[in-house]
């Protein structure tokens, strides 16, 4: 339960002279429990965007804001999943799942999320409790890294390419899971996928964003009925949202392709 | 070909636990054979050579000789060794001692300076250069300033140890914190860490690998300084039991001395890596033969 507003927001990075503007303008409103889901050519941003609501990153100009209080930095309020799950290889899995809810921040916050080993039972990976990461397959390192997330309770769940180190197989069984997952416990959710199906089979709305400098190009509600279920990925509506969507970020892609190529010629 | 019909194959296949016993115990019989075929060539080669007389018996001993000798030096029973008879428990008690007590300072202060140099650019502004100078300094050239400072005895050898020891563990342990994954970083930043979690419970865990790294490197520097220690700051200890057989042209102890630094130092190393493992399970499992 959290609202996620960008008011304005630029980010320009400097390195050894260059400025490169990544962001510029951005405008762009999450509500309460509200599934979004960004995508776009690969730099133009997305992943940026993405990094400033986590508070890893900071805007040149403009604002973020959480619940109304501007972001400065990271916290257990807004949950981040890597693309490459970010568990300790130190720790078990059921160590991994239990760290959020341990540490001094946590322990002072309101939590209602399901325990350790409620959660281990619901990634399926109960059996796996005692295990180190590093000996478990891709998809149940992520369910892992998923299940210590839900544990600290965010209100914003932040996902970078979460499945994009997936095989294929394995990455539509984690998007059904996390549609149930999701159905049980609503959050707000903001996704950054290169994958169009994925994104339009999850997500409320769509943010299609435009690179050279990254900006939001056009945002697509996805009308499609809940609970979506694996089915619905034959019917014709999605797929005309999907080709839709498909069609729009090529076209920028071309775009920003020409314009590298006349910047290097230049 | 489905899938009902490989498990079948599978369940069929499955040799029973007695074959499989069988199957294992022959394994271990090749890996063993494997791991002694080039001593036991080398030392029958020798043998042979020793034994056929090309050359003088006392400049190269053969085996079976240097096994008398060392079991004279052990027990004092035959007098095959001289006057080194029964001196070995003595000495290999000497050089122990040093090595674990240059080990142990020298480690440990190589540890937790390489650790604030890897955490703290002041740190690291203050000692870094002195430290990446002076470890090209080899140790042995610290001989003569410890021997006038410490005077002859156990406080040179250990210091020189411990120098050697303190190198390796600077530099793994400063390496072990500055390659923290950056997304591990992250990520314990976003589940609302403080700077005390950070450092115990996220930055000293995945620079455990790298330390353990360094102080295994430290044990064995340690074995090859307390030879030379022995050999000019000492009058006990294997180094001093080599040298002093040299002098007395006793090849054969000179010998039985390096076999029993080398299996020592063997050793020391196999309790280092014995602690290693038990201390980070998680770290075996990830390496390439996990």
């Amino acid at each position: 339960m959290a609202e996620v507003a960008l008011e304005r927001v630029t980010k320009v990075f400097e390195s050894r002279g260059a400025r490169v503007t990544a962001l510029t303008g951005v405008d762009l409103r999450i509500g309460h429990d509200e599934f979004v889901a960004i995508v776009g050519a690969s730099g133009c941003g997305k992943s940026t965007l993405l990094n400033l609501v986590a508070g890893f990153e900071h805007p040149t100009s403009g604002t973020v804001r959480v619940d109304g209080a501007a972001v400065t930095r990271p916290g257990p309020d807004r949950g981040v999943v890597f693309q490459q799950s970010a568990l300790f290889p130190w720790l078990t899995v059921r160590q991994n799942i239990a760290f959020g809810p341990s540490l001094a921040a946590n322990r002072a916050r309101t939590i209602r999320a399901p325990g350790v080993d409620q959660l281990l039972k619901r990634v399926g990976l109960a059996a796996f409790a005692d295990h180190f990461p590093s000996q478990l397959s891709g998809g149940m390192r992520q369910r892992a890294a998923i299940a210590s997330v839900l544990t600290i309770d965010p209100g914003v769940l932040l996902m970078d390419e979460p499945f994009g180190a997936l095989d294929a197989l394995t990455r539509s069984l984690m998007q059904d899971f996390l549609l149930e997952l999701w159905e049980e416990n609503r959050k707000t959710v903001l996704l950054v996928t290169h994958d169009i199906g994925e994104a339009v089979y999850l997500a409320d709305r769509l943010v299609i964003m435009a690179g050279h400098p990254g900006r939001v190009r056009e945002i697509v509600p996805v009308d499609l009925p809940r609970p979506r279920r694996y089915a619905l990925q034959a019917e014709p509506e999605f797929i005309r949202l999907r080709d839709h969507v498909t069609r729009v970020v090529r076209e920028e892609a071309a775009k920003a392709a020409a314009v590298e190529a006349e910047s290097a010629a230049a | 070909m489905g899938s009902a019909a490989t498990f079948a194959e599978d369940e069929a296949g499955r040799p029973d636990a007695a074959a499989r016993r069988k199957r294992r115990a022959s394994r271990r019989l090749t890996s063993l054979l494997l791991y002694f075929a080039f001593p036991g060539a080398v030392l029958i080669v020798w043998q042979i050579l020793g034994a056929a007389g090309l050359y003088r018996r006392a400049i190269l001993p053969p085996p079976s000789d240097i096994a008398l000798v060392l079991f004279d030096l052990v027990s004092g029973l035959t007098g095959e060794a001289g006057r080194y008879s029964g001196t070995w428990l003595d000495h290999t008690l000497s050089s122990t001692w040093r090595v674990f007590a240059g080990f142990l300072w020298g480690g440990a202060l190589g540890t937790l300076l390489g650790l604030l140099i890897g955490l703290s650019r002041v740190v690291e502004k203050l000692f870094d250069p002195t430290v990446q100078v002076l470890r090209n300094v080899p140790v042995t050239a610290w001989v003569p300033l410890s021997l006038i400072f410490f005077g002859i005895g156990n406080q040179p050898a250990i210091f020189l140890i411990g120098l050697g020891a303190f190198f390796p563990a600077v530099l793994n342990s400063t390496h072990g914190v500055r390659q923290l994954n950056r997304t591990l970083f992250k990520a314990a930043q976003m589940m609302g860490t403080n700077q005390r979690e950070m450092l115990a419970r996220v930055i000293l865990p995945a620079a455990m690998p790298a330390v353990m790294t360094g102080l295994r490197l430290s044990m064995g520097i340690a074995w090859v300084l307390v030879v030379v220690a022995e050999i000019l700051a000492v009058r006990s200890g294997l180094g001093y039991l080599l040298n002093d057989a040299y002098q007395f042209y006793r090849n054969d102890v000179v010998i039985a001395s390096m076999l029993s630094i080398g299996i020592l130092g063997f050793l020391s190393d196999r309790v280092v890596v014995f602690v290693r493992d038990r201390m980070l399970e998680w770290n075996r499992l990830e390496s390439y033969d996990g």
